[in-house]
């Protein structure tokens, strides 16, 4: 894991400094709430129904026990007892006191962490493959390059104003974990055929109103122009991005107006220009980076048997359980979506004891992933059946990763002002109406995403089955869409038709289930039967 | 306004009034222009040299277009005094500063101790940009 030198605590001790003064002077009534906005929204704090909220940057979702630690000491001192793991790795409190503010990320830069620029129209927290390092099928850890990222983007002085915010993802596996082509940039690793490291460049993905599976920009990207090939992707939006109305300020838009090949075209332009100042770092700096992400001292000549006398642990180890590269070793998901719960939500217990899990388990290092899970990336396979009773005590050991009830929700309109209906109790009631774990496993893979509003916080148009929640003249009204994936297939959902109510839409899933039930074939997830037979089956089904 | 002038530089403030982009490249003697923030900088490049000042305009702080006219300014090799006028404030103009604009015309005047406080706060930057400092990747690596 990468570890702060002094410049960097320099920089997040000092940020600390700048945001208490900040605060104080718009507790003093010096700056307006206007002015303030801005300032407070780059660190991470927002306005929300009832509070403060405040996010926490995890950057690309890795972190230690002692920084989980002390997110379950900020949960129990300064907010509920509980935080909320969001769908870009982060971590959410929704019940903050402005005051607190500046005494919450001192806590955080003693552990070397921070809120910066996890909102606002800047260039936000970069995220990755949760299993990077653990993978059997990646290339290289894309970490070090996110981190590269993380550091170039801190306060980048050109682009804290942007047209809106921007999201970048960074991956080294074919396949694609962290929904690469639904951001604003999304970066492949890759070898070419001359055996080169480099990225496939996409630019222009996103959700919210307008969502599109971003186009390559550049197929592939040498590693040594990184920064540089950056730094024009933003110049170009920066100055071309649309500022006239909110709703077309990503770079999405600008993208699908220019056309890629003459956004492309125009970056080629812009970069040829900025690679000759300077502005890449030296190999010796990513070597530097690198080495925090050497892989542990894993060791060898362990056996890969599992006892699995216990049919539930067996359930857990076949459903949460991945594969590592290294012999010996497995990758432990721990699900965030028991039944009845709010998706993503973790006690300060829970939090406490997920860290003592992974100091003693997992090489002291946690991963959170964009479908608000928790993964323990290095576990020794004779572990996990000790790890398994654990978090069964502790209510984390439901074994549904990826099945119907492991469930993206948005916060919705019980926190979020922006909000025009309620996702939690529909995640909670779908989750319910499938509570059997058999009918769950029967099946199969199904990534089902809910969002509050059409600004697609909860991935709706990503999930295989998605839902959105409006507002129809004053109640709450779910629409159904079908047949999306966030995954290295992207494509954007479908939908049905008229919305539901909160009960209608839960009946409305289930019919679509039973519905691939009657026409798969086998080893067909959901999302393949959807694709072979097309939507019309579906629709009929659901609306009769 | 005049008098919240902020300058960070040695030369005498430039008199000539600034002349618009399109006054400017239709007359070839103005040597002082001001840039709205949807124009291309890039326009001025040919000319750079007989400018003295370039007045860059911020009509709302949320506007960053002008951040990146600044360094193609810099970038170009522009010298003269580049100055950013409109809704400037005191939380924006450390990254103005790293940008290569060295004079300011806020709308609002701005408490010279906050601004100081703002100035210098920042030991260490992570990017290379138009003020000369070393990012830290490049005191790392000596």
């Amino acid at each position: 894991m990468y570890k702060y030198d002094q410049f960097d605590q320099s920089i997040v001790d000092t940020r600390v400094e700048e945001f208490r003064d900040q605060v104080q002077r718009r507790l003093a009534g010096e700056i307006s709430e206007d002015q303030f906005k801005p300032l407070r929204l780059m660190n991470g704090l927002y306005l929300q129904l009832h509070a403060y909220m405040l996010r926490v940057a995890i950057p690309y979702g890795t972190l230690n026990s002692r920084q989980m630690r002390m997110l379950a000491h900020i949960a129990r001192k300064y907010d509920r007892d509980y935080g909320h793991f969001t769908t870009r790795q982060n971590i959410q409190y929704n019940w903050i006191k402005l005051e607190d503010a500046p005494d919450i990320l001192a806590d955080l830069a003693s552990v070397e962490m921070h809120a910066i620029q996890t909102s606002g129209n800047c260039i936000r927290n970069t995220t990755s493959d949760q299993f990077a390092g653990a993978a059997a099928d990646e290339v290289t850890d894309p970490r070090p390059w996110a981190e590269l990222l993380r550091q170039w983007s801190t306060f980048h002085p050109e682009f804290s104003y942007l047209p809106r915010k921007f999201k970048v993802a960074v991956t080294a596996a074919e396949e694609d974990r962290a929904a690469i082509r639904l951001h604003d940039i999304g970066l492949q690793l890759y070898h070419n055929d001359a055996g080169e490291l480099g990225f496939r460049v996409y630019v222009g993905g996103g959700m919210g109103r307008t969502p599109m599976v971003a186009p390559v920009i550049r197929e592939f990207l040498p590693t040594r122009d990184f920064m540089s090939y950056m730094e024009a992707c933003l110049r170009v939006y920066n100055r071309y991005g649309r500022r006239d109305n909110i709703y077309k300020a990503r770079i999405k838009i600008l993208v699908h107006e220019l056309g890629a090949e003459e956004y492309a075209r125009q970056v080629e332009e812009e970069w040829a220009h900025v690679k000759t100042l300077g502005i890449d770092p030296p190999d010796g700096e990513f070597e530097r980076i690198a080495a925090y992400f050497a892989p542990p001292p894993f060791e060898t000549g362990l056996s890969d048997d599992v006892p699995t006398d216990d049919p539930d642990f067996a359930l857990w180890l076949d459903q949460n359980v991945k594969a590592h590269k290294q012999p010996g070793y497995a990758i432990v998901n721990i699900s965030l979506k028991p039944v009845g719960g709010i998706p993503g939500d973790a006690s300060s217990a829970q939090i406490d004891l997920m860290a003592d899990l992974a100091e003693r388990y997992s090489f002291d290092e946690l991963r959170v992933t964009h479908a608000q899970n928790i993964v323990l990336p290095h576990v020794r396979k004779a572990d996990l059946h000790e790890i398994w009773q654990k978090l069964d005590e502790a209510g984390l050991a439901s074994a549904n990763l990826d099945l119907i009830s492991d469930i993206i929700a948005c916060p919705g309109l019980d926190y979020c002002s922006l909000a025009n209906a309620r996702s939690i109790p529909i995640a909670q009631k779908i989750a319910q109406r499938f509570a059997g774990l058999d009918r769950q496993r029967d099946l199969g893979e199904l990534k089902l995403k809910i969002s509050g509003c059409i600004n697609a916080c909860g991935h709706h148009h990503a999930g295989h089955i998605g839902i959105l929640g409006v507002d129809r003249k004053g109640t709450e009204n779910y629409q159904l869409l079908l047949g999306g994936s966030g995954a290295e297939d992207a494509s954007l959902g479908r939908i049905t038709g008229p919305g539901f109510d909160e009960d209608g839409i839960v009946d409305a899933v289930e019919r679509t289930v039973e519905k691939y039930r009657e026409l798969r074939t086998d080893g067909e997830r959901f999302l393949d039967t959807y694709r072979r037979v097309g939507f019309d089956p579906f629709k009929e089904a659901i609306y009769g | 306004m005049a008098d919240d002038l902020l300058r960070f530089r040695d030369d005498a403030p430039h008199e000539e009034p600034a002349v618009t982009l399109d006054a400017f490249l239709g007359q070839s003697n103005a040597t002082a222009v001001r840039l709205e923030s949807d124009e291309d900088a890039r326009k001025l490049i040919p000319q750079l040299g007989q400018l003295a000042l370039i007045e860059i305009a911020f009509p709302k702080f949320r506007d960053g277009r002008g951040y990146s006219a600044a360094r193609i300014l810099r970038e170009a090799g522009y010298k003269g005094e580049l100055r950013a006028a409109g809704d400037v404030l005191v939380d924006q103009i450390p990254f103005m500063r790293r940008c290569g604009f060295d004079s300011f015309a806020p709308e609002a005047s701005i408490d010279p101790a906050a601004l100081e406080r703002a100035l210098g706060r920042y030991e260490h930057v992570y990017q290379k940009a138009a003020d000369g400092r070393s990012p830290v990747w490049a005191l790392r690596h000596g």
